[in-house]
């Protein structure tokens, strides 16, 4: 794609379809995102290291690591910094706050995994990256991306919350409503043919009307 | 490189792999019988690999003449 000025952007990922490869420098050693395969990623980026708002989560993304783990989710973070400012940034952490921080943190100094996952921002920085948030399912598809400006820490509640809404959708073929938590009702998929929404008033389930209808997983 | 020191020499979690893969497994059988987490163990294999540590066979690794040399 080009802009009016004739510049060339890359194409950017898209929800639904395969999260670009690449190979990465990282805290804990060299990665690939296939060495992922087989479990869920959370890939986030954050503006720098040593600032306070990305000190806070990191905290509070190793606070969720061990329930990621149990869903089968692991957490990589990237920034445009040397690996071995991150390696003095998680051990400061440690030192300062008494918290590990468990999961690998790319260096992307020449921005290649920034560029490629568009990242950066220009309108808000053009040196660092946004707190981008990037869901990818075991199959390596991306499912979930979360955008939040420099100014904001992202909401570690939120980000268990569409593992586990995605997790139930994919485990029982339903959706979830609006500030879904597990346990709730979930929403049965609207039926896609006039004979199945006559069907559907029939079929027990918690309706209001033919498109609109819900139960409880286990039901 | 996570699993080859900067003398070319394995690290500890290099070691790890090494000493798991002496009965040819797989990364996943790599990943349980050691505890490290399937992705560090499949970075780490690609780096025992580079160095001549380790070779594949099949879908199972099988460490070298100079994997067992390392571990002595």
């Amino acid at each position: 794609m080009e802009d009016e000025l004739g510049e060339r952007y890359p194409r950017l990922p898209r929800l639904g379809e395969k999260a670009p490869d690449f190979e990465a420098v990282t805290t804990h050693g060299t990665l690939k995102l296939s060495d992922f395969s087989g479990s869920w990623l959370i890939l986030f980026s954050h503006p720098a290291d040593f600032t306070p708002v990305c000190t806070t989560e990191f905290i509070g993304f190793a606070e969720i690591f061990d329930e990621l783990q149990l869903r089968n989710v692991n957490l990589m973070g990237l920034s445009i910094d040397s690996v071995y400012s991150h390696i003095s940034w998680v051990r400061n952490i440690e030192e300062n706050f008494g918290i590990k921080i468990p999961f690998p943190v790319i260096a992307d100094l020449n921005k290649d995994v920034a560029s490629l996952y568009g990242m950066i921002m220009p309108g808000e920085s053009k040196t660092e990256t946004s707190r981008c948030v990037f869901v990818i399912d075991p199959d390596g598809i991306l499912r979930a991306m979360i955008y939040y400006p420099l100014t904001t820490g992202r909401n570690m509640d939120e980000i268990l919350r569409i593992i586990d809404a995605l997790q139930t959708t994919d485990r029982h073929h339903v959706a979830t409503p609006a500030n879904w938590r597990p346990g709730e009702s979930v929403i049965v998929p609207p039926p896609p043919t006039q004979e199945a929404a006559e069907e559907r008033l029939k079929q027990g389930f918690d309706c209001k009307d033919w498109y609109f209808c819900k139960k409880k997983l286990g039901e | 490189m996570a699993c080859i020191s900067p003398d070319g020499k394995p690290t500890e979690s290099g070691k790890k792999i090494l000493d798991a893969a002496k009965e040819n497994r797989t990364s996943e059988e790599i990943s349980i019988t050691i505890g490290l987490p399937l992705f560090r163990v499949r970075s780490g294999l690609r780096d025992l690999m580079e160095a001549g540590y380790l070779k594949e066979d099949g879908d199972k690794y099988k460490i070298t003449e100079k994997g067992f040399k390392s571990l002595v």
